[in-house]
């Protein structure tokens, strides 16, 4: 099971949980695994084509997956995924 | 007074919200921003009026996101427009100018500009706690504020900072959290928090309102330019917010009618060892890669910018240029201001500078061009990057003969040194 962090503006489609569990072998999948549970949440998070958004930020064990290799990020039992939209600060 | 502000907008799909502590569209995730009621603000706005506003940047409250007076940070802003004759000459630039916040009130960095707005907002919204994520400037102006204004404060800085910016967030009492990590790893961890508590975290759920803080700088320049928008500017980027909201705030002026055109053209500064932008604009992308950040010019570290995407589109907009420095430019940068202009800069100006230095070379800022540099920090703030660059003093005994003879002055003081 992996562990994914749900932020705010995404909870009402989470049944207000801020943290689910779910499956999949890398980001994409666990992404597609999420939609069939929570219907909606892949159009939030990508676009038409499929690419993340530009302003979502997907962290695995607190790495941004930009470092690692996006969405073929390889997942494993017990790994933490974090969602943060729109990044601010500065 | 008048209503000023519409609404928050979405930067990318455009949905509106309320003016409420939020800052991401809920639909495609893009940043908030405010939106004005510039038709009801240019019947009100005039340069008289402002001329005859306060000294500080409230005088231009007609273009600030709150909606009564400002109650925090009432002297912040309207800081010295120097004209740099000697750095101009030693450039080969006819009209250059510091714009120089590194004597801004009361943190010595131009975040009292954002802090002023962000904290006015912030108690109009309702809050008792601010908080926010920072490379240091931003926690001490956060924290000097939250204590003048009776607000609980919580900062949040990355472990390895400068002593001078660590200190001088302890003196004001905050909570100081300092997360084992860079700032990227603290931003994170702060959006994260943001969405938990109800605070105000300036640059995160506050962040529509506080980033417009920034655009006084714009404001002042072409008020103190008497009136007139500069052909180049130069600006140090971290976020990348700084530029997009100069450009923005150029541009209101002219939207407002107070000026009738703007030649100017943007050029965003960078360290090579935390180049995201710059690098992305110089291989003409769009889109830029995060990166981790190593170099000397700690307040400028953020690998992932927010606005990064914003200051590449707005730069292109205006066919303006952006540029790295390596250290050990940036430490030249801060000795040529110094010993020229006598102004002492941080890191953030070391690489403000060398960039301008950079751009004067390449040709793209000309000599003729009227040209503004952003110097947006304190130099005492940042000691550790020129400790072992400026040299020791004269040790001497405390006779005039040991004077004499270290400086090799005949009896009359005729100095051959």
């Amino acid at each position: 099971m992996i562990k994914v962090r749900i932020p705010t503006p995404l909870r009402p489609l989470t049944k207000n949980q801020g943290e689910v569990e779910a499956t999949g072998a890398n980001i994409a999948e666990i992404i597609e695994n999420l939609n069939s549970s929570y219907s909606g949440l892949k159009d939030r998070l990508c676009d038409e084509k499929g690419e993340l958004r530009r302003f979502v930020n997907i962290y695995v064990n607190e790495e941004d997956i930009r470092f690692l290799k996006g969405r073929d990020t390889v997942l494993k039992d017990g790994d933490e995924v974090s969602i943060v939209p729109a990044i601010a600060g500065g | 007074m008048i209503k000023k502000m519409k609404a928050l907008v979405c930067r990318e799909c455009g949905k509106e919200y309320p003016t409420a502590a939020i800052h991401v569209c809920e639909m495609c995730f893009g940043p908030l921003e405010v939106k004005y009621n510039y038709a009801d603000i240019k019947n009100t706005i005039s340069r008289k009026k402002i001329e005859n506003g306060p000294p500080s940047m409230w005088r231009y409250i007609d273009l600030l996101p709150i909606e009564g007076e400002a109650t925090v940070g009432q002297h912040a802003g309207f800081t010295p427009m120097v004209r740099a004759k000697n750095l101009g000459a030693f450039l080969g630039l006819d009209e250059l100018y510091i714009k120089n916040d590194t004597v801004n009130h009361p943190t010595l960095s131009f975040k009292d500009r954002v802090v002023a707005v962000a904290l006015t907002r912030a108690r109009e919204l309702g809050f008792e706690t601010v908080a926010c994520a920072s490379t240091g400037n931003l926690a001490n102006s956060v924290a000097a504020h939250a204590a003048a204004a009776g607000m609980g404060c919580y900062v949040f800085i990355p472990g390895d900072l400068e002593a001078a910016k660590v200190l001088g967030n302890l003196i004001y009492k905050p909570n100081v959290v300092e997360v084992e990590g860079n700032y990227d790893d603290v931003n994170r961890l702060c959006s994260e928090i943001a969405a938990e508590h109800r605070w105000a975290f300036v640059n995160i759920n506050i962040r529509p309102y506080y980033a417009e803080g920034s655009k006084t700088l714009a404001f002042e320049t072409v008020e103190q330019l008497g009136w007139r928008a500069p052909d180049q500017v130069v600006v140090p980027m971290a976020s990348g917010s700084l530029l997009t909201k100069i450009w923005k705030g150029i541009n209101e002026m002219r939207t407002l009618g107070l000026i009738d055109r703007v030649p100017t053209k943007l050029n965003g500064a960078q360290a090579e060892g935390c180049s995201p932008i710059s690098t992305a604009f110089k291989a003409g992308r769009d889109f830029f890669k995060p990166v981790k950040p190593k170099t000397i010019a700690k307040s400028l570290a953020i690998g992932n910018p927010a606005d990064g995407y914003y200051a590449l589109k707005a730069t292109a907009e205006c066919k303006g240029a952006m540029e790295a420095v390596t250290d050990e430019e940036v430490v030249e940068g801060i000795k040529l201001l110094a010993q020229t202009e006598g102004i002492f800069a941080e890191t953030a100006g070391g690489v403000t500078i060398g960039v301008l230095r950079k751009l004067v070379k390449q040709g793209a800022i000309k000599k003729s061009d009227v040209t503004v540099a952003y110097i947006t920090g304190n130099g005492l703030k940042t000691q550790e990057a020129v400790i072992d660059a400026v040299g020791r003093p004269v040790r001497i005994q405390p006779s005039l003969v040991s004077f004499q003879k270290t400086f090799k002055m005949g009896k009359n003081g005729g100095s051959d040194a």
